[in-house]
């Protein structure tokens, strides 16, 4: 049976605690994060607010010219809310040269540098706030490599990495994230119309049930085909996994020593800590 | 007899053995000042849990002279220890184990038997496996250790029980996992229930102490408990939070327990051995 429903209070006591927990223990109290607008970093910001009280967490705003109002108003909504700090920050000025130093420049590649330019902005201001990155990624997106690598994908601690985008949605409800962010179609705002739906070609809804099957499961995909799912729509979701596994690694060390990082070289973060 | 068993949950440092010490003579001080007659730490209590490289450098020789295990062994004059830390034997061999200490002196040390290698763990890739599994004598009557995987197998707690243990002690570092609707994870219930059909199919006492806090992604869910032989809830601590959980069990209760229900004098060991031999082939 696929039931991707969640405990949503064991949820926040377990994400709250580990952000506390893993931001202390390695010296800090405060956090920052990009605040989209969207569902996922406002779930990582209401859980932020939770863990470590509204002053010490720091939103940051991060408008491209062509960002909707919208979604500049829906994370203002939030911050206020929360009673969060805040910071607006236009990367336009500083894209745009390099958008337009290349003639053959696409919207992937440009929606890549904004995406590498706010993870830029958010680790440079981690100085003076004297906090860290929070991460905003969640797991189907992390399993379907949709993301920016050393972008949006940069932080230092990835709270709701372990839910589906349909947990999340779960999650923000029960803590507090304002309905109508949760009922807007997920979008990387990287251009104008752009959904995260649209550009998959498939719905978190559909995506979500295989993943928990195929990876929670472990069900072999011509199980998943007798559960009822086309078989071009598995081969096509497998492969997104497989092809951006690099994604969620680190890059692989030429091994030429007694003993290399990543290989017999292991310490958990927390080391001594 | 009444015995007061303290169940002491609470995080640790990765790899830092004098700082875990201390927090290790808190908790037994406030034991002792509460009333305790035994405290129990959970599995690798004096190191954290997921040490991978950090296993040989926070390792310790259970005697006198390491000073870190010799100030356990005075704290155990007046209070009863069951702590957990990375045994390195002799020949430089690691175990992950528990000792218990007693009036100064080591009673017994258990060596894990079950190294999870496997999801999650990766035990056995640096840690050596314990070979043997033994009841020993206590000022309490004979009691038996366990850690975390080894009661994942029924047969231990089934051999403590052949050899005359009455009250089983339990120690884990049990990661958090599978999230679903219900209010525990399922990592949380399936222990719990576990520890519960112990108590109540060998009669026995079951205490059980498993850590709490974070160490990277992992979450440690706590819920300490203790079980009595007719596999009721003595006490529980709280899920997720630091606690030192005092419960009090009456050993009275065994007499009481097996009076009614003979489990233990009806078990035929001897059709056991036999079976056993038969399945092992021991004769072919």
């Amino acid at each position: 049976m696929i039931d991707l429903k969640i405990n949503t209070t064991l949820a926040e006591k377990i994400l709250t605690g580990f952000i506390k927990t893993e931001l202390n223990r390695v010296g800090f109290n405060k956090t920052l994060m990009g605040l989209s607008g969207g569902l996922d970093s406002a779930v990582s910001l209401y859980l932020s607010a939770k863990a470590l009280g509204p002053e010490n967490v720091l939103a940051v705003r991060m408008p491209y010219k062509t960002s909707p109002q919208e979604t500049l108003d829906d994370a203002q909504l939030m911050i206020d809310d929360l009673g969060v700090q805040s910071m607006t920050v236009e990367i336009t000025d500083m894209v745009d040269p390099l958008i337009h130093y290349y003639d053959d420049m696409d919207k992937r590649r440009a929606g890549n540098i904004m995406a590498r330019m706010r993870m830029i902005v958010l680790y440079d201001q981690s100085v003076p706030f004297n906090g860290l990155v929070m991460g905003t990624s969640n797991k189907s997106e992390m399993l379907l490599g949709y993301s920016t690598v050393f972008g949006d994908s940069a932080a230092a601690l990835q709270p709701i990495g372990d839910l589906y985008k349909t947990q999340v949605r779960q999650l923000a409800r029960a803590i507090g994230v304002p309905e109508k962010i949760i009922q807007k179609a997920p979008s990387a705002d990287l251009w104008a119309g752009q959904t995260d739906e649209g550009e998959l070609g498939f719905t978190y809804e559909a995506v979500d049930k295989l993943l928990y099957l195929l990876v929670d499961q472990r069900y072999p995909p011509e199980s998943c085909v007798e559960e009822g799912f086309d078989p071009d729509f598995i081969e096509k979701v497998m492969r997104r996994m497989r092809q951006n596994h690099f994604k969620r690694i680190m890059p692989p060390i030429a091994k030429l020593s007694q003993r290399t990082i990543g290989y017999d070289f292991l310490y958990l973060r927390d080391w001594g800590t | 007899m009444k015995i007061k068993i303290a169940l002491a949950q609470f995080n640790t440092r990765l790899g830092d053995v004098k700082a875990n010490l201390e927090k290790h003579m808190e908790r037994i001080d406030a034991a002792r000042k509460q009333g305790a007659d035994l405290i129990i730490f959970p599995e690798l209590s004096l190191t954290g849990y997921a040490l991978q490289d950090l296993a040989v450098t926070s390792a310790l020789r259970p005697h006198q002279e390491d000073p870190v295990y010799n100030e356990l062994l005075h704290a155990s004059k007046d209070i009863d220890l069951m702590v957990g830390f990375v045994h390195e034997d002799r020949r430089h061999r690691f175990y992950i184990a528990s000792a218990y200490l007693s009036g100064g002196k080591t009673l017994h040390i258990h060596d894990k038997v079950y190294l999870p290698t496997y999801g999650m763990f990766d035990e056995s890739r640096f840690f050596a496996w314990g070979d043997s599994v033994k009841a020993f004598d206590t000022r309490f009557g004979r009691v038996g250790m366990l850690i975390c995987e080894d009661f994942w197998h029924a047969s231990l707690p089934y051999l403590l029980w052949l050899d005359g243990a009455d009250i089983l002690l339990f120690a884990s570092a049990s990661p958090g996992r599978g999230l679903h609707e219900s209010p525990r994870l399922s990592s949380s219930e399936w222990v719990e229930h576990t520890n519960r059909a112990y108590a109540g199919l060998f009669t026995v006492f079951v205490a059980h102490t498993n850590r709490v806090g974070y160490e990277d992604g992992l979450n440690f869910w706590g819920g300490s408990t203790i079980f009595d032989p007719d596999g009721n809830l003595v006490v529980r601590a709280p899920d997720f939070e630091t606690s030192l959980c005092i419960g009090e069990i009456d050993l009275n209760q065994l007499y009481r327990t097996r009076t009614r229900l003979p489990i233990l004098r009806d078990e035929r060991t001897t059709l056991v051995q036999n079976e056993l031999e038969r399945i092992l082939n021991i004769h072919d």
